[in-house]
């Protein structure tokens, strides 16, 4: 029923709405549908200022508010009419997708919905107030369809929220293990922020499938950018070197801070097979020094 | 299993424990019947190398080394590698290398620093 967009829709519902639904509370919401189409001006009004006085959406400017009032207004009108919560979805969905990137927090959504469905209520007590029974049954149309439609909303922008947080973990994830080959034979893993064992796990994987596609002999893994770990992942980072030794590489691990250092002392590996070494430079220098590299600086000679 | 003045003994399918036993024999025996100066395990056809498993190549590491050949272990997977070392079985002293030709080399290497007479070779086969 439809197929016109409500957006900037003529004050006055067209009565074919009226027929589409039938039983008492189809009907009584289509009325409802129409009135508040027909104060749509001054209900949406109302509505930002309340918003405005609750300081919500800050990070709006007054233009954009007004233009996503305007099209929250008429899509949650269209619901109500409707009862088409996959629409509502939609458009929640697309909502969160342009605010999320500027900051709008969850709170800031579900409250301006549920100022709107104050507002609404309020102007429905208001329209409604010499007849009581009337209002009554008014509010059991109009209540469960805006509830259902808040919660939606709600649903929809923390369901974007965690896929936009879960995208991002994602393109973390890819991008925190690289295995770098730097000379043949030789793979360099520098490790960047925090270790968890989740990543601890990716890590041990990416080596041993790094050391066997690339045939490496030594690996030097450079923790520098990882200031600490807890002593699970200090005790994964120790087998993963006993398993990268059982497949024919040495690992040498360079940049160990003082607090991991603390840490695999206190939980009491064997330390006599880690081979360690300061800085990412010196561990270069051991590993070239184990694949029989000697690297000299080339001399600028003009004369010959 | 083929040999040089090295035993190379791959492991072709899982081996269960009394094959594993049969295996220690076998290999063991040869070393002394071809004087052999080196031995190399592939076990890269293993998808499990359980601690039995791990127990017995360290015992023919051993048992070898006492009867002058050196052990060298290749071929292991990484998933294989890992799991061993979570379960506390690493290969004692047995050293490993990424595959065989890896482990040839670096048995050459042990056999130059150690100065030992690379003999003839005498190829054989076995199954």
């Amino acid at each position: 029923m439809n197929d016109r967009t409500t957006d900037h829709q003529p004050v006055h519902a067209a009565p074919e709405h009226d027929s589409a639904r039938s039983g008492p509370s189809g009907h009584l919401l289509s009325q409802l549908v129409a009135h508040l189409r027909e104060h749509r001006t001054r209900l949406q009004e109302e509505w930002s200022q309340r918003i405005q006085q609750a300081h919500l959406l800050t990070a709006m400017t007054p233009q954009e508010m007004a233009a996503e009032t305007t099209s929250v207004y008429d899509n949650y009108v269209e619901v109500l009419e409707t009862g088409n919560v996959e629409a509502l979805q939609h458009y929640a969905r697309d909502l969160s997708e342009r605010i999320i990137p500027r900051g709008v927090e969850t709170h800031e959504v579900v409250g301006i919905v549920l100022l709107l469905r104050d507002v609404l209520a309020r102007s429905l007590f208001e329209k409604y107030q010499r007849d009581f029974s009337m209002l009554n049954e008014v509010l059991d149309a109009y209540e469960p369809a805006a509830n259902r439609i808040a919660n939606t909303v709600a649903v929809s922008f923390v369901d974007e929220r965690e896929r936009v947080i879960r995208q991002q973990q994602d393109a973390i994830r890819e991008l925190s293990t690289p295995v770098l080959p730097v000379r043949e034979r030789l793979l360099i893993l520098p490790i960047i922020g925090v270790l968890d064992s989740e990543r601890a796990k990716q890590l041990t994987e990416q080596l041993l499938s790094g050391i066997r596609k690339h045939r490496a002999k030594v690996v030097v893994i450079d923790i520098t950018g990882s200031p600490d770990v807890d002593e699970a992942v200090a005790n994964h980072l120790v087998q993963t070197v006993d398993a990268s030794r059982l497949m024919g590489a040495s690992v040498i691990i360079t940049g160990l801070s003082p607090k991991i250092a603390q840490t695999l002392v206190t939980i009491g590996v064997d330390l006599s097979k880690m081979n360690t070494i300061g800085d990412l430079q010196g561990g270069l220098e051991e590993a070239e020094r184990l694949l029989g590299y000697a690297v000299t600086r080339k001399e600028v000679d003009s004369t010959s | 299993m083929r040999q040089g003045s090295t035993l190379i003994a791959s492991i072709h399918t899982a081996l269960d424990d009394s094959e594993l036993v049969r295996f220690e024999h076998d290999l063991v025996k040869q070393i002394g019947e071809h004087r052999s100066r080196g031995v190399i395990i592939d076990v890269a056809a293993l998808d499990v190398i359980d601690s039995f498993a791990a127990l017995t190549l360290r015992r023919i590491a051993d048992m070898a080394r006492l009867r002058g050949a050196l052990t060298v272990l290749v071929g292991i997977q990484p998933e294989v590698a890992f799991a061993m070392v979570r379960l506390g079985m690493g290969t004692g002293q047995i050293p490993t290398a990424l595959d065989l030709e890896e482990g040839v080399q670096l048995l050459a290497e042990v056999a130059a620093t150690r100065n030992f007479p690379s003999s003839g070779s005498q190829p054989q086969k076995r199954t």
